[in-house]
């Protein structure tokens, strides 16, 4: 097992280098420069060429590339142009605001996913299955950002029981020594703030969970109807014992393996979500900074978070491969 | 034992439901009671602006974005400043001022009591440590990208680095001192145009205590030429005199002011706590603001105009201070001949283009500059719409008809100036080939290639815009005809004799008529064809009053009052 895993984080390098390249060749193909994006239909010809030097954009793109490999290397990923900040530093910032809104996207997806499909399963061909197999097509279907305003438009501006953008109220005060205001809210006893950041989630958390929510459900119904014929929930039946614990050890257990898979596949898909949600909600997380970079052509944040949104991608592939070991001890790696 | 799993979950669910559902309204209520201060008394009110970013740094002199200036302008102030929602220079931290006959001299008396946010007094020497720290930038300061509006304005440095880009003469050449509140500026070279140009943000006056305490201009250059502040002035310490106080900066969440107690000038509005949040996203500003978490915003689009006046929301226009034209190049035939230029612009209808797509916030423009600013004449050739008249011209110039033309337009754009580039176009070329044109189009996405082509003189007609900087017709007409430009491909010593003539004189009065009279020369000499000023919008919620919307978003929310 460790070997394996040690193999698939070897294997992590020739791809982060491919990839770097790739992302390298593809920012630099984007219309527009840095320049443009800092001085605007301003810029003349001899403002443009003195940004270009010192960005050291008038280099050939071999040394630029090669400079770049060498700052990665010393974990210098550069600084954005448009903020002048260090791009870990705003990872730094950002990714915590992401993390917490994709893991409770996530959590949403699986709460009610999960038992959502189990229950279309478990009432097969019934009205529960149908509108649950209808509900699920449409949250497929639905664009992100427009169920996104859509929410808002209820929730925040007709009802007003929620927030309609940001992570806290601007006046609650709050250190964040993590940068997950949940948990710093937390760690500074103010329940208030809690309260204020759950509630700030609920809104961009169901729009980025209505599409994992949706998979979740239709794959758990279908990994669920298929262990439920299987010959050892049969047995298991038939020897009397009480269903509930059929369904939990028998059924669920089994079922759960097709479903991991395709919770670990959302990762990505939570991400690329995020992009859009992150936006509508005025959320500073890694989505709508990378939006901002592709607007400005802000090389070095767009090769920063390019390449750590592919890591993990990356890594929660291989998480999910090791939890399939533990879901089921048939699969061992060799 | 009896339930089946699937019943419990149903329960489950259920249960969770009606508890989310609670928590949601109970939310709700909570939100209402400590909501923000917006239905508090109108002492002590708390204001919520949402911005399109977050600022780059909080030091004037370091930035020329948009959000950076708007958050710097709260705290901040110059010498001089501009009339609420005008372009007429006034007093800011001078009282008075007075200029040698040549305009290279200028004596400013300074307010009295003045100081900064941080108990350091203001006067003349704080004044000239602010001038001097400008013109003694060196390194990175230099790069065009930071300190754009100085060498815009004064060009170059103390000691120019050559490869800085920047300019390498400087129109400042000192600063004295001659008592506590008398301070000159000496000029290399006779300017009026520097007036205005102080009432830019870039040239308020920082606390020298606070720029050294906090070393505003330490800093290191990484690898990528990207320069960092080290210092901590621009980021947690930006200290002026301005009617507002820095309180907190959470970079990406929200910016805070609060009200300045011992502001000298005028506070005539109830804002104490002053709050900018970035909302990149137009929809969601919008969205923010109908649902009462914001009090305003900037950049409205304009199709959000009618939601915003039918849903009982208060939109602004800012007074126009932008130009949108048809630039033609004369190096490209036919465009060297008045002739075609006279009978391009008489055969576009442009009130209907300017009716057609903006919104109703647009007007047609006469000239290259906006009738808010001094020197704009009421006595310019207008070039009516006239298809008959535009074919005679040509006739009588002996083309044969169609004339063929090449004209282009970019695209991947918006301006507020231009917010459908390919509209504007069409409606044009539609308008022209009905005349008398035959029309070759080009186009090209907007940076690098449009701008480019344009600048480069590769184009023949070509439609571009501008939107000013500051309160002067230098900063338009100036900026377009006073030297030979390879964008419109001319050299019309008439027009940049006027154009020099009127840059350096010093009475306000005389320059008015100079000005007008080169954007009369500027109009029969008809280099483009000048058709749109719009009216950028702000939304504000119903209870905010004495928000004043300048042409050059000066804008203090010391004036607003939340009811």
């Amino acid at each position: 097992m460790i070997k394996y895993i040690v193999r698939r984080l070897v294997l992590l390098v020739p791809i982060l280098f491919g990839l770097s390249l790739l992302v390298f060749v593809y920012v630099r193909s984007l219309p527009g420069g840095p320049e443009i994006a800092l001085l605007g239909e301003r810029a003349t010809e001899q403002s443009s060429e003195a940004i270009r030097k010192d960005l050291g954009l008038d280099q050939p793109l071999p040394v630029q590339y090669g400079r770049y490999l060498k700052n990665l290397a010393s974990g210098n990923f550069g600084s954005s142009i448009i903020t002048r900040q260090p791009v870990m530093d705003e990872l730094k910032q950002r990714f915590p605001a992401t993390v917490e809104l994709g893991i409770t996207a996530i959590l949403i997806a699986l709460i009610l996913g999960i038992p959502l499909g189990f229950l279309a399963a478990k009432r097969y061909q019934g009205f529960l299955d149908h509108a649950s197999l209808g509900a699920s097509l449409i949250g497929i279907s639905f664009p992100i950002f427009f169920l996104a305003l859509i929410l808002k438009w209820i929730f925040a501006v007709k009802l007003g029981w929620l927030p309609s953008f940001g992570r806290i109220d601007a006046t609650i005060d709050l250190p964040h020594p993590t940068n997950f205001y949940l948990l710093d809210a937390i760690i500074d006893t103010n329940w208030k703030a809690f309260v204020d950041v759950l509630k700030h989630l609920i809104l961009p958390a169901i729009a980025l969970a209505t599409i994992p929510l949706a998979i979740i459900a239709r794959i758990t119904r279908a990994a669920v109807l298929e262990v439920t014929n299987e010959d050892y929930v049969r047995t298991a039946r038939a020897k009397g014992l009480d269903p509930s614990v059929v369904d939990r050890r028998h059924v669920m257990k089994n079922a759960m393996l097709p479903v991991v898979t395709v919770i670990g596949l959302q990762t990505g898909l939570i991400l690329t979500g995020a992009v859009l949600t992150e936006t509508v909600f005025a959320w500073p997380g890694v989505g709508s900074w990378m939006l901002n970079a592709i607007r400005n052509a802000d090389y070095a944040v767009l090769q920063g978070g390019i390449l750590f949104f592919a890591l993990i991608t990356i890594f929660s592939s291989l998480l999910v491969d090791i939890s399939y070991a533990f879901l089921n001890p048939r699969i061992r790696y060799q | 034992m009896g339930l089946s799993t699937s019943r419990r979950l149903l329960r489950l669910m259920a249960l969770l439901t009606v508890l989310a559902l609670m928590a949601v309204a109970c939310g709700g209520d909570d939100d209402d009671a400590d909501g923000g201060g917006g239905d508090e008394a109108p002492a002590g009110a708390s204001l919520i602006f949402a911005t399109s970013a977050d600022p780059v740094v909080l030091d004037g002199a370091l930035v020329s974005d948009g959000e950076s200036l708007r958050a710097i302008d709260q705290m901040f102030e110059g010498l001089v400043t501009l009339a609420p929602g005008g372009t007429e220079v006034v007093p800011g931290l001078a009282t008075d001022w007075t200029a040698n006959e040549d305009g290279t001299q200028w004596t400013f008396n300074l307010q009295e009591g003045v100081t900064f946010h941080d108990g350091t007094e203001f006067n003349a020497d704080a004044v000239c440590y602010n001038f001097d720290r400008w013109y003694n930038f060196t390194g990175s300061f230099q790069n065009p990208a930071a300190s754009y509006y100085w060498q815009t304005v004064f060009g170059g440095f103390a000691e120019t680095d050559p490869d800085s880009g920047a300019p390498e003469d400087s129109l400042y050449d000192s600063c004295e001192v001659t008592d506590d509140l008398t301070v000159v500026l000496n000029l290399t070279t006779p300017s009026s145009s520097f007036l205005a140009a102080l009432a830019l943000t870039n040239f308020t006056i920082a606390s020298p205590t606070a720029l050294e305490e906090y070393q505003a201009d330490e800093g290191e250059v990484d690898a990528d030429g990207i320069f960092h502040a080290t210092g901590t002035f621009g980021t947690e310490h930006p200290i002026g005199t301005g009617p507002f106080m820095f309180e907190e900066w959470v970079r990406n969440d929200h910016l805070t002011f609060v009200r300045n107690p011992d502001y000298w000038g005028d506070f005539p509005g109830n804002v104490d706590e002053l709050i900018f949040r970035p909302i990149p996203d137009n929809a969601a500003r919008l969205q923010a603001l109908q649902a009462g978490d914001i009090q305003g915003y900037d950049l409205v689009e304009p199709q959000d105009y009618e939601t915003i006046e039918s849903s009982g929301l208060q939109l602004l226009n800012r007074p126009a201070f932008n130009v949108a034209y048809v630039g033609f190049n004369q190096k490209h035939e036919p465009f060297g001949d008045i002739a075609v230029r006279q009978a391009f612009t008489m055969a576009v209808n442009r009130q209907e283009v300017v009716d057609a797509f903006y919104a109703g916030q647009g007007e047609v423009a006469t000239q290259f500059m906006p009738p808010e600013l001094f020197g704009w004449s009421d006595a310019v050739t207008t070039y009516d719409f006239d298809p008959e008249g535009a074919k005679q011209v040509l006739e009588d110039a002996g083309y044969t008809l169609p004339v063929e033309i090449d004209f282009a337009f970019p695209t991947d754009v918006s301006r507020p100036y231009m917010p459908t580039p390919q509209d504007n176009f069409e409606a044009m070329v539609a308008q022209l080939e009905d005349c008398c044109f035959k029309v070759n189009t080009d186009s090209a996405t907007w940076s690098p290639n449009y701008l480019d082509n344009a600048d480069n003189g590769r184009y023949g007609a070509y439609l571009l815009g501008w939107t000013g900087d500051f309160g002067d017709p230098d900063n338009f007409i100036g900026t377009f005809f006073q030297n030979e430009q390879k964008a419109w491909g001319f050299d019309n010593p008439e027009i940049s004799d006027c154009l020099d003539a009127a840059e350096i004189e010093t009475d306000e009065a005389a320059r008015t008529a100079l000005y007008e009279e080169c954007n009369n020369l500027i109009m029969d000499f008809i280099p483009g064809m000048p058709y749109v000023h719009t009216k950028p919008g702000l939304a504000f919620t119903a209870n905010v009053t004495g928000y004043v919307p300048s042409p050059v978003s000066l804008e203090p929310f010391s004036l607003v009052t939340v009811e």
